[in-house]
């Protein structure tokens, strides 16, 4: 099962998605065990900023049919304070790290950037790009030229891996994928959550969600996350990190199949922390049995 | 926060969710009680919580929910089973008040902060328990073992009715009050059973979990008095370990806790307010 990826030599394809699992915190939650049967191959840190941020404010959460809409507004320490107190902690986990930053400026990503790359305890740098634009008001990922523009100008910043996370919600992702691509990115990971609004249950014209609107993530967004994978990897010839639904060792493969390096686990963890070891078992035991991770595994 | 040592406060949790099998489900007028067979799990602290699921047909419900597992304060421990105090309220709820003896429930957990035991003082302080409907749970287990360390723990138990507030046998003896005056000793709200326990002596530790509009009252008649107060308060969460930020409370000193890991109990002096209230 191991898999190089971008340069790294990984235990298994499985990671978690940005943003789905806080290692510090199950660690107060499950103690050493967690440390010992880590679920991930590698571990992607929440997204990272240059300066901390409160988060959106709550409610934060809303159950939809077979999944949940978020607005948690990438709460976090700063870059400072994931440097100077979250990083020591990560950099014990026994997976290699990549940290994810977003900044809402080309310069802002790029000061992230130059200082993620200062840290020997970071094997790779995975950039959110689902950030609108100050001046546009546009999410920088969902426009290739701009995208390629930032990526171009963080790319000189670090000879680690840089990936690129890509908007689904964009109206031609493989083009994105491509700027990304041309630009210099060493691989792509997608999809992010789908934009989604949960009415107030009791009030008209309400948002339920403190942040007015959210992203859709579950399984109700597996089929999408398998065509726009599939439609990105017929466009890059890079590793792409394919998430959106993962619960099973089968969806792993599906996924893996449509054109996918590794596969992220997001939403699932929520529901059983050790979902990834789960189904980090379940595909290995897919390829035990057929030495072809999808042949025969199509459920009708 | 991550500053904060759990001591006794938290007992870790098994890593990954497991599968119990439920061994009893009975009736207490409007709540129900479910027991899941536990007995290699560890014992948990009172005020801690757990994720459950039903391992069959969850989902499918109102709006094809739930999807998430929904997080429940542990009321007792007994004979390697953890009961647990439901009320029918929502998609979630309503699938586990269905459970019969020998279906799967998925567990994780215990999860969070419990009570702490009251400051040795002085001046020496009693123990003053305070619960709203389904929020009697966690004083069940805490009653329990605040009673076993010869700590006096007397309980205020407020419910909306008569069939509500046979969930008040599952304290020894507490004092009742009922919305609707249809049982207990008080018509009215169970904060004026606490404001007058108060008034008569104040030195006590209350601890406190309910609906948020009996928290934060309970919260401003503490603060006014000066006497210390452990609030266990509930909010949507995704995950119960930290990972999804969703269950967050906003704290007197600016920015936000989660109530998974810094919670679900907490000092009433961290918060200005009781949100949702």
């Amino acid at each position: 099962m191991r898999v190089e990826f971008c340069g790294l030599d990984l235990a298994h394809p499985i990671v978690n998605g940005s943003g789905t699992y806080d290692a510090i915190a199950a660690r107060r939650a499950f103690g050493d065990a967690l440390v010992e049967r880590f679920p991930f191959s590698a571990f992607v840190s929440k997204t990272i900023t240059l300066q901390p941020r409160d988060g959106n404010p709550p409610p934060r959460l809303y159950e939809t049919p077979a999944g949940m809409i978020n607005s948690i507004g990438l709460p976090n320490k700063g870059l400072d304070g994931y440097l100077a107190h979250d990083l020591p902690e990560l950099a014990r986990l026994p997976v290699p790290l990549i940290t994810n930053v977003m900044g809402a400026t080309a310069d802002d990503i790029a000061t992230l950037v130059e200082a993620v790359d200062a840290r020997r305890e970071i094997d790779a740098v995975e950039l959110n790009v689902s950030c609108p634009n100050v001046k546009t008001g546009l999410d920088i990922g969902a426009d290739p030229v701009e995208l390629g523009a930032v990526v171009a100008r963080v790319r000189p910043l670090t000879a680690k891996p840089l990936i690129v996370k890509l908007t689904p919600n964009a109206s031609d992702v493989p083009a994105a994928a491509q700027a990304a691509e041309a630009a210099g990115a060493d691989a792509v990971s997608l999809i992010n959550t789908l934009r989604a609004f949960a009415p107030h249950p009791r009030l008209p014209r309400t948002p339920w969600l403190g942040g007015g609107t959210g992203g859709l993530s579950g399984p109700a967004v597996r089929a999408v996350a398998l065509a726009q994978v599939r439609a990105v990897a017929q466009r890059v010839s890079i590793p792409i990190v394919g998430m959106g639904g993962i619960q099973s060792g089968r969806h792993a493969a599906q996924l893996l199949d449509a054109g996918a390096t590794l596969v992220a686990v997001g939403t699932e963890s929520f529901r059983d922390p050790a979902a990834g070891r789960r189904i980090q078992h379940e595909l290995h035991d897919l390829f035990a049995k057929s030495g072809d991770i999808v042949n025969g595994h199509h459920d009708v | 926060m991550s500053g904060i040592v759990g001591g006794e406060r938290r007992t870790l949790a098994p890593f990954g969710r497991r599968r119990l099998r439920v061994a009893e489900r009975h009736e207490l007028g409007a709540y129900v009680v479910v027991e899941a067979a536990d007995p290699d799990g560890p014992a948990p602290r009172p005020g801690q919580f757990y994720m459950l699921a039903a391992a069959e047909r969850w989902g499918g419900g109102e709006d094809e929910r739930p999807f998430l597992p929904r997080a429940f304060s542990v009321l007792r421990v007994a004979d390697g089973r953890l009961q647990f105090m439901l009320e029918d309220v929502g998609p979630g709820t309503a699938r586990l008040c269905e459970l019969q003896s020998g279906d799967g429930l998925w567990v994780t957990g215990p999860l969070g902060l419990g009570f702490s035991a009251p400051d040795a003082g002085p001046p020496a302080r009693r123990a003053l328990l305070c619960g709203g409907g389904v929020g009697t749970a966690p004083l069940a287990i805490w009653q329990d073992e605040l009673l076993a360390r010869g700590v006096p723990a007397p309980a205020l138990l407020g419910f909306r009715d008569a069939a509500h507030a046979e969930g008040a046998a599952l304290l020894a003896n507490p004092r009742v009050a009922t919305d609707d005056g249809s049982a207990g000793e008080h018509h009215g709200l169970v904060t004026d059973l606490l404001a007058a326990e108060l008034d008569d002596d104040p030195r006590a530790t209350v601890y406190a979990c309910g609906p948020p509009p009996m928290l934060e009252a309970v919260r401003a008649l503490c603060a006014a008095r000066d006497v210390p107060a452990q609030l266990a308060l509930e909010a949507g969460m995704a995950c119960g370990f930290g990972a999804c930020f969703g269950c967050v409370v906003p704290t007197r000193d600016g920015g936000y806790v989660r109530l998974c890991v810094d919670g679900p109990v907490l000092d009433a002096a961290a918060l200005a307010e009781v949100p949702g209230h």
